[in-house]
């Protein structure tokens, strides 16, 4: 299994590459080789940060081939500021346009007595229908740290409740994005990432 | 629903496990990345490694150690000590750690704080805090003073104000010990913890004192503590992170489980 990481220096791989790699997967890193996305048999997005760092996906040209790729079937899977770049944008970086494969906006926690950012184990309200999620139960715990998400939609596949619901995971298709952190989430993250890795 | 964290602490010394009390009298508890694949497998929800070698010669080993007990760990991993600047962060992220844990080195320069979270996200920044309450002050609790050198030294600094400081320039989580409580197993010191999680909009992460379960339900609940770390509690099987929170589950705190 080839994977094709996107790294758009926001925040470190190698915790992403390291449980690729531990899966099994022959992960390849690009920074801006288009070649590595024209011919990518999957792709992950990770990114810890600023949605603003996203702008350099457009400044490389890796935003038009990562279009494409989806288009032809390509699996995606954004983690983090990653799935949020799959939307058509964030109040983060409000100048700065994401993909809008899903058509609404993320936005900021709202303010109340609970602490933003959301840092910490928290669980899953799976939904049907998801090919990313197969096997993690109700209630299964994942990692987050953000202050920023996207709403619950028909696309979403799992809610979270912090403060208020949002889109813990996001799946259409082949296009699939999850706001907690697989990569640091034990053996329920490890599940996702091998679902992933074989979505065909 | 968000959960409290119990963190594992491994203090490492040249590469190995040590136990002591306030530094003296290390025992050697093993291997590192055997120690950390123990606590995740027994339900921790953190890794922390604070490396109390902290010289130059020890840099090597410490990056050996991370990058070992890194690579089959697969919850959050912070890792502490002798980070000095945003290339020794830069380098310890590189070895496989996903937070950084400063300390003194932040207290001489601030600025390091910015700077870390620049390139990596303040989610990658734990800024440590030694506290010491002095019995004297009007106002123990406003008045507790940060410390540096394991305690040794005053830094000239209030403990909440360098938290606030900290938070506004980019630090992901406060790690606040208590000196006054550190290995007495009388528990944590609730009151300064509060007051700290109470300024700042971050996790605060409650050390020093745990001796039983009900220390832990004290700062979780009173202390208001988003994650405490546990260190002397689970060393040479006394107890383990899902035990713990089995018992945190019973008192009513929220935790992952099962794990």
């Amino acid at each position: 299994m080839r994977v094709t990481v996107i790294d758009y220096k926001a925040g470190n791989l190698t915790s992403v590459l390291k449980a690729l790699r531990h899966l099994g997967a022959e992960a390849v890193v690009t920074d801006g080789d288009l070649t590595l996305v024209e011919a990518a048999e999957r792709i992950v997005l990770p990114g810890v940060g600023h949605f603003a760092a996203t702008e350099r996906l457009d400044a490389t040209g890796l935003t038009p081939a990562i279009r494409a790729a989806i288009a032809r079937g390509v699996p995606f899977l954004g983690i983090c500021v990653g799935m949020q770049w799959l939307y058509a944008g964030s109040s983060e970086a409000p100048l700065q346009p994401g993909l809008a494969h899903f058509a609404e906006q993320c936005t900021r926690f709202s303010e109340s007595n609970e602490k933003v950012p959301h840092v910490g184990w928290n669980s899953l309200e799976v939904r049907k229908g998801t090919r990313l999620l197969a096997g993690v139960e109700l209630g299964e715990y994942v990692y987050f740290t953000h202050s920023y998400k996207a709403p619950v939609t028909a696309d979403t596949v799992a809610v979270t409740h912090y403060i208020e619901p949002f889109a813990a995971a996001v799946e259409r298709g082949n296009v699939m994005g999850v706001q907690f952190h697989p990569e640091k989430s034990g053996a329920t993250g490890l599940k996702i990432l091998r679902n992933f890795l074989e979505v065909r | 629903m968000i959960t409290k964290r119990i963190i594992a602490c491994l203090d490492v010394h040249g590469g190995r496990v040590v136990k002591g009390v306030q530094f003296v009298d290390l025992i050697d508890a093993g291997d590192p990345a055997t120690q950390a694949a123990r606590h995740a497998r027994e339900g921790a929800d953190e890794i922390v490694l604070l490396d109390i070698t902290a010289t130059h010669e020890g840099r090597q080993t410490l990056l050996d150690t991370v990058r070992r007990t890194a690579r089959e760990l697969f919850v959050p991993f912070a890792v502490g000590g002798g980070i000095r600047t945003a290339d020794d962060a830069a380098q310890v992220f590189e070895a496989g750690a996903d937070k950084v844990s400063v300390n003194s080195a932040a207290l001489a320069d601030p600025t390091l704080i910015d700077a870390i979270g620049r390139s990596f996200g303040a989610q990658a920044v734990v800024v440590a805090i030694d506290a010491r309450r002095d019995p004297e002050a009007a106002d123990p609790v406003r008045d507790a003073q940060v410390f540096v050198q394991g305690g040794r030294k005053p830094a000239g600094r209030r403990v909440v104000e360098w938290a606030r400081e900290a938070e506004q320039r980019g630090a992901g989580e406060i790690l606040l010990t208590s000196m006054n409580c550190d290995g007495t197993r009388t528990g944590f010191d609730c009151e300064l913890t509060a007051a700290v999680s109470e300024a700042v909009n971050i996790p605060v992460i409650a050390s020093g004192g745990a001796g039983t379960v009900e220390h832990f339900v004290d700062v979780f609940g009173r202390g208001k503590a988003d994650a405490a770390l546990a260190a002397s509690i689970f060393h040479f099987g006394v107890s383990s992170a899902r035990s713990l929170k089995e018992e945190l589950a019973k008192a009513g705190v929220s935790v992952r489980l099962p794990c």
